[in-house]
């Protein structure tokens, strides 16, 4: 029985070793060469000295900031109403729906609704706005990665406001609470963990967006993604590329432990 | 007796979801002080009656007043109510301290004050020293004991329980029956408690209303629905019971098992049909020939205080005893009983029509009786 067990479980490390612990290890290594293939500590300081790198990671956070809070403002609200639809499995997949689109898909669609001629202009025009640039800007970056990174943030929202049990909004509302106090004091407290992990899902991947930033915002926004991909692609400098992988690495391990689960009851000490 | 403050009144309330009518035109009032119990089966309504006084849902039919105002327009935050829930309901993402100053804050007191009231509310429960613990980590009888002391700690007119006993184990379930009696008594608060455990309700309540399908069935002391159950489903529902269909012979004779025997009860139409109930344990175990009637015992089960015996008797009667006294299976015996242990019911009779026979028919015994069972649980 043991055995036969630990044969099952060689697949899963097998796969961790090839697909997650290999390629870590391959970025560090790469990262401490420099464009020749010796040992140096160049790329590390290029990058740290650099305004160009600074700057770029900068903004990187910058819009990965903007990006996860528009969709937290959006998603918790329509997540906290899902869960007292009628409906609510149905609208959920509605809107969970377009993640099964293909991204470059949806990015082309964006292109056709955001540009000169396309719907929103057209619309603009009617109510008298004229005509605004929104694709190739910052803002049609915002909207559209936004946009994209919805689901994954409503996702484990709803899950999380779905399993407060009814009692608790009836026991918060037998004591006195009236909608707005059950609300901040009960049902928002219990949903924190589903907030966590949509911000997870949605900051981190939302650091390295690539396509997007060319595609909708013509490289108006150079993230970290894209400047990994120029490094691979383009200047094949392997080392300052996955220098920045690295720094990507760290930076989702310091945003893992800023919204991981604190000790229980660690606000009173 | 007659200036009893009215704290909760029902008035012909009828409760429906969708089409299906949860509570069939109740009406009762419950007054200071008293401990009342709620006891049927799952799916009768009771827990319906603590939201609608909760104020959770709102009765489809009729009116509910508190403290002698219709309560239609007040949300459950406003109402002078609380309610221990079935599975405590306590909040997990805060400590002990936080759950029960939850209603307190809400309520925007002075931290000072609070922080002394729910001192006293978990003393009271004997929860002291216990407020920094994280509910995940205490067991279920201490939960509950918290979700008690949430409740109380509003100093509400009304404490609504709703089954908090039924997730517990024997033990700890006896235990709380005491504690939850006597801090009742202690209080004077009025409690409604909910329950399908008759035992529960015979041990704690001073009324114990009777439900079965929506409707209110019977509604007395623990004494009177113990010992004159208006029907074949109280008497079965309240404790183990032998129930026998008889016939009323004239006022104070009844027919069964083939034979006529002297009763206490009348104002029936001669030879009516009728249910008869003798508890078991008014039964006493004869020989054979001295006894009122002859069974064959069928089976014999040690219960620890008592013998629970089984017999038929000639006309397929099933009686159960029980008696410290043994017996063996096969055996012919005989049951011995008063004329005041056989408890006549009329078949389909109102619970008015039930209390004024009763009145007119029972007995300077019965009453006295009564009386006593109040003294016992002052």
């Amino acid at each position: 029985m043991l055995k036969q067990r630990k044969a099952l479980s060689v697949p899963y490390y097998l796969w961790i070793a090839l697909f997650v612990i290999a390629p870590v290890f391959l970025l560090l290594y790469q990262s401490f060469q420099n464009i020749d293939g010796s040992f140096s500590l160049a790329n590390i300081q290029t990058y740290f000295t650099s305004t160009v790198y600074l700057t770029m990671t900068l903004q990187s956070f910058l819009y990965a900031f903007v990006i996860t809070v528009v969709a937290l403002l959006i998603s918790y609200p329509a997540a906290y109403f899902l869960t007292r639809a009628k409906n609510k499995q149905l609208w959920l997949l509605v809107l969970i729906l377009p993640t099964w689109i293909n991204i470059l898909l949806k990015t082309y669609a964006f292109i056709g609704i955001l540009s000169q001629t396309g719907a929103v202009n057209q619309f603009f025009e009617f109510i008298g706005l004229g005509t605004q640039p929104l694709l190739f800007t910052r803002l049609g970056f915002i909207i559209v990665a936004t946009y994209i990174e919805i689901p994954f943030m409503l996702l484990p929202i709803f899950n999380a406001i779905d399993e407060i049990d009814d009692s608790m909004v009836f026991a918060s509302r037998d004591l006195g609470a009236n909608e707005w106090d059950t609300f901040r004091s009960v049902i928002f407290p219990m949903s924190m963990s589903g907030v966590r992990s949509g911000v997870q899902a949605v900051f981190i991947p939302s650091l390295s967006l690539f396509m997007l930033t060319r595609l909708i915002a013509g490289n108006r926004v150079v993230t970290l993604g894209t400047a990994i991909e120029q490094h691979f692609l383009v200047t094949q400098n392997w080392g300052m590329g996955s220098t920045m992988g690295i720094v990507l690495i760290i930076i989702m391990f310091v945003v893992m432990f800023l919204t991981g689960k604190r000790r229980k009851g660690g606000q009173r000490g | 007796m007659l200036t009893e403050e009215i704290i909760v009144s029902f008035q012909q309330v009828e409760k429906r979801f969708d089409d299906e009518k949860v509570l069939k035109n109740i009406s009762f009032e419950l007054e200071k002080g008293k401990f009342y119990t709620l006891l049927g089966p799952s799916g009768c309504g009771k827990s319906t009656i603590l939201n609608l006084i909760a104020g959770f849902t709102l009765p489809s039919e009729g009116s509910i007043y508190l403290n002698g105002v219709e309560a239609k327009d007040t949300p459950p935050n406003k109402r002078k109510v609380n309610t221990v829930f079935q599975d405590y309901a306590l909040f997990p993402h805060m400590n002990v301290l936080d759950n029960v100053a939850f209603g307190l804050k809400m309520k925007k007191m002075k931290k000072n004050v609070i922080k002394e009231k729910v001192m006293a509310a978990l003393q009271l429960v004997r929860l002291d020293g216990f407020e920094e613990r994280e509910v995940a980590e205490m067991s279920g009888g201490q939960r509950q004991r918290v979700a008690i002391a949430r409740a109380l700690v509003n100093e509400p007119d009304v404490l609504l329980l709703d089954e908090p006993l039924s997730a517990l184990d024997l033990k700890l379930r006896t235990d709380m029956q005491y504690e939850l009696r006597e801090l009742q008594q202690r209080l004077g608060i009025t409690f409604l408690f909910v329950t399908h455990d008759q035992e529960e309700a015979l041990a704690m309540s001073d009324e114990i209303m009777v439900m079965k399908e929506g409707e209110i069935i019977q509604t007395g002391t623990p004494m009177d629905i113990y010992d004159e159950p208006i029907n074949r489903y109280v008497a079965d529902f309240i404790g183990e019971s032998n129930i026998v269909e008889a016939r009323m012979v004239e006022d104070y004779v009844v027919a069964f098992a083939g034979k006529q025997f002297a009763c206490v009860d009348g104002g029936m139409n001669p030879n009516e049909k009728v249910d008869i109930v003798i508890r078991p344990e008014d039964l006493v175990l004869t020989d054979s020939e001295e006894g009122a009637i002859q069974v064959t015992v069928d089976s014999q089960l040690f219960r620890g205080v008592h013998y629970e015996i089984i017999g038929y008797d000639s006309e397929g009667n099933e009686w159960m005893v029980h008696s410290t006294r043994k017996t063996e299976p096969g055996k012919q015996v005989g049951l011995q009983f008063e004329p005041e242990d056989i408890h006549i019911m009329r078949l389909n009779e109102t619970e008015e029509a039930f209390d004024e026979r009763i009145e007119q028919f029972s007995t300077g015994f019965d009453s006295n009786e009564e009386s006593e069972g109040v003294d016992v649980n002052a």
